[in-house]
């Protein structure tokens, strides 16, 4: 390719296109290469978007007619066993009005067109179908620029920002970043659940326009450490479940026998009921936290988004880490364009940067969370078991005394986990997110 | 529980390419050294299934995870993204 750059990315994701737009918008020459068909293709993740975030980036948003799906004004946890669940839910008047669009759902496949779209508008040129294959260096191993599978597809940059996701091979050929160990990932497999808008509104007790957001914990993932979520969007719902990559080799369950017979559990059931079947994906997603997080710079690249690991699991937050990481590169590297210093300590402000701001400082306080699932297995066996064991129970009526129940629904509790092993898991619990 | 991951995958769109994406670097180690061959079981996309006599390779149906790559315990899986704009398309995401 004829044309210069003085930035290429990798990947036109959230994390990707934040720097686009941060870039254009000071009228830095920047191109980016997306190996889908079209931004967004090839893109998958459970649903959420941050308004706070996006508004930082597009002001206005809602008037430029970003895609959104449904306003989120209601969070739900539930806690499954095989045959029950516990739930906690919580709604504020707030996410209706004065905190609208704190955080929404959007479809990928429209909303990274509908972003990368923005970043055109403001200059940014995005190379679609494109997949970066190999980093140009100099002698010296400075990153100087892309290799495409592109007829002529070498393109020379100044600075190269990798945001190509959790899945890079980009990482593993360069080393940019290790290869990706399997218990540092969750799979998930999500389906689109096709449902009228107004029974979507009604099942989830909703106003047009507003939606739920619920992350079910417990037995669901069959004793594997992982989660599964019910989305809605505006005619659909997104139902996926995840567990530990190092756990499916290990028991042997397939993904998507994980996730229908999730369809069946009697909590889940009557939300997707008479629901079409619209679309079947998989992604990973990089839980392996803060201690998984590689060098965010080097000589002539950054690194941001999923691949740099940039995730937060006990909150189930990613797109805003990417897109603030992205934007922060995108800082650092206007800063590098004016020094001309695009080697590794000319870009130490991006890591310094990271560190200042919640990304790097959410992700530190739970450092030790992964670890936590990984020796708890119970939170995804016996305790869910448990504890539904002891509500049914409790809820029984049938003229047994109280007390008697009580003492019941205790010795089952500490049948399936013995007391000193729940002190360790709430000692352990607490430690790991404080 | 019988759920056939071809009716899933019916529902996505793929822009097939001719030549396919994934390969195993040496099909005889599957049967000779890999006991466990977690590839037939965490793929979402049931791609890799036990022949007579070797593992086939699906590509055609492949989400582009990434986790035979990385799940395959001898890293016998020579595993490239589909060249530019082809493998699967989101229509929703």
């Amino acid at each position: 390719m004829d044309e210069t750059f003085d930035v290429a990315i990798v990947g036109a994701g959230p994390a990707g296109i934040t720097a686009a737009c941060v870039l254009a918008d000071q009228g830095v020459k920047v191109v980016v290469f997306e190996r889908g068909e079209y931004p967004g293709a090839k893109n998958m993740f459970g649903g959420v978007l941050y308004g706070r975030c996006l508004g930082q980036i597009i002001p206005g948003y809602i008037e430029k007619n970003c895609p959104i799906e449904r306003n989120i004004v209601e969070s739900r946890l539930s806690y499954l066993s095989e045959d029950g669940g516990l739930s906690l839910a919580y709604r504020d008047r707030a996410f209706f009005e004065e905190r609208r669009n704190n955080a929404f759902t959007v479809g990928r496949a429209k909303f990274d067109r509908w972003f990368a779209d923005q970043a055109r508008a403001k200059g940014a040129v995005i190379v679609c179908a494109t997949v970066v294959t190999d980093l140009l260096r100099d002698d010296a191993g400075r990153v100087t620029g892309v290799k495409t599978d592109r007829a002529d597809g070498d393109l020379r940059a100044k600075v190269v920002l990798l945001a190509d996701g959790v899945n890079s091979p980009l990482a593993a050929l360069t080393g940019f970043r290790p290869e990706i160990r399997p218990e540092n990932v969750a799979l998930a497999v999500k389906e689109l659940i096709e449902l009228p808008e107004e029974v979507i509104d009604e099942r989830f007790g909703v106003s047009p326009g507003n939606g739920v957001t619920c992350e079910i914990l417990g037995n669901a993932t069959l004793g594997m450490n992982g989660v599964a979520f019910l989305y809605t969007n505006r005619r659909s719902v997104s139902l996926g479940i995840g567990a530990n990559l190092a756990d499916f080799a290990t028991q042997k369950v397939r993904p998507y026998e994980m996730l229908e017979n999730l369809k069946t559990h009697p909590v889940i059931a009557p939300l997707i009921k008479d629901g079409k079947p619209k679309e079947y994906l998989a992604h990973w997603l990089p839980e392996g936290g803060f201690d998984t997080v590689p060098r965010l710079c080097g000589e002539g690249f950054l690194i941001a988004g999923d691949s740099a690991m940039m995730f937060n699991a006990p909150h189930r937050e990613g797109s805003n880490l990417a897109m603030t990481s992205g934007r922060l590169a995108a800082e650092t590297i206007l800063e590098a364009i004016e020094r001309n210093d695009f080697s590794s300590s000319g870009l130490q402000g991006y890591a310094k940067r990271l560190h200042d701001s919640y990304v790097l400082k959410d992700l530190k306080k739970y450092r030790r969370f992964p670890s936590f699932l990984e020796t708890h297995k119970e939170l995804f066996t016996s305790l869910p078991r448990a504890a539904c064991a002891a509500a049914r129970d409790m809820l029984t009526v049938d003229g047994v005394p109280k007390k008697v129940r009580q003492s019941e629904a205790w010795k089952a509790i500490r049948g399936q986990v013995p007391p000193l092993r729940l002190l360790r898991l709430v000692w352990d619990a607490w430690r790991s997110v404080r | 529980m019988s759920v056939k991951v071809e009716d899933k995958l019916f529902l996505d769109r793929f822009n097939v390419d001719d030549e396919s994406h994934l390969h195993l670097r040496d099909g005889k180690l599957c049967f000779d050294r890999c006991e466990d061959q977690p590839c037939l079981y965490i793929c979402p996309a049931n791609v890799y299934k036990l022949e007579k006599d070797r593992i086939s390779v699906n590509y055609e149906g492949c989400l582009e995870c990434g986790s035979c790559r990385v799940g395959c315990p001898n890293f016998n899986i020579e595993w490239r993204f589909p060249k530019g704009g082809y493998g699967v398309r989101h229509k929703f995401g």
